[in-house]
C-alpha cells in the first residue's frame, strides 16, 4: 500500500488535532506551494529531507526502441530530487 | 527556496491558521513522508509525484585519492518521480523563466 495525501492527513488529524477539512487544506497547500516553486524556476531546499532542484536538458537525437525510427528528444525542463544525507542514512539504515 | 521560506508562505496562504501550526504541520507531513520511506513503502502524491526506494547491489568501488579497491555494501537509496502534471508544467515554465537555484 502507498502512503497518499489522504493518509498524510489523517496523521496530521491524528497526532496534532487538525480536523480533517484542515489536515486535508494543509496537506495540498504544501504540494501545490512546491510545485509553484519549482514551477518559477527556484529550487526547494528542504532540510533533512532533501532538494527539488530543476535542470535544462538539451535536445538529442533519441531512437523508438520499438521501431529503430530516430526521434529527435526536445529540449526539456526537468524536476530532479537529491535527498539529503540524513534521509539517506535513515532509509539506509531502516534495513534489516 | 526553504522549508522556514515555504512555511511562511503557506502561512500567508492559509491565514486561518498560526505560522506555528502550519511548522509543526510541515514537519508531520515530512516526518510522515521519512517514516515511510524507512518503512520500504512507496508514496504517492497526485499531481505531483511518486517516492520510491531503489536498491543498489554491494560492488567493489575505488578510493579515488589511493586507488585502493573497497568493498561497498548494498544500499537503498530515495528515488523521486515527478508525476505528469509537474512534469508538464515545470517543462512549460522553461519558455519564460530562468532557473534561479
Amino acid at each position: 500500500m502507498a502512503l497518499t495525501k489522504a493518509d498524510i492527513a489523517q496523521k496530521l488529524t491524528d497526532r496534532l488535532g487538525f480536523n480533517k477539512r484542515e489536515s486535508k487544506e494543509i496537506v495540498d497547500q504544501f504540494y501545490t506551494e512546491i510545485i509553484e516553486v519549482l514551477v518559477q524556476g527556484e529550487f526547494v531546499k528542504i532540510s533533512g529531507f532533501g532538494n527539488f532542484e530543476l535542470k535544462d536538458k538539451n535536445p538529442r537525437p533519441g531512437r523508438n526502441p520499438r521501431t529503430g525510427e530516430d526521434v529527435p528528444i526536445e529540449a526539456r525542463r526537468v524536476v530532479t530530487f537529491k535527498p539529503s544525507q540524513k534521509l539517506r542514512a535513515t532509509v539506509d539504515n531502516a534495513q534489516a | 527556496m526553504t522549508k522556514s521560506e515555504l512555511i511562511e508562505l503557506i502561512a500567508r496562504k492559509q491565514p486561518q491558521f498560526t505560522q506555528k501550526d502550519i511548522e509543526l504541520a510541515v514537519n508531520q507531513i515530512i516526518d510522515a513522508m521519512v517514516e515511510s520511506m524507512a518503512a520500504n513503502e512507496r508514496i504517492e502524491i497526485r499531481g505531483f509525484g511518486s517516492f520510491t526506494l531503489h536498491h543498489r547491489r554491494a560492488r567493489m568501488g575505488r578510493n579515488p585519492k589511493t586507488g585502493e579497491k573497497v568493498s561497498l555494501p548494498a544500499k537503498r537509496v530515495p528515488h523521486f518521480k515527478p508525476g505528469k502534471s509537474l512534469r508538464e508544467r515545470v517543462d512549460a515554465s522553461k519558455e519564460h523563466t530562468d532557473i534561479l537555484e
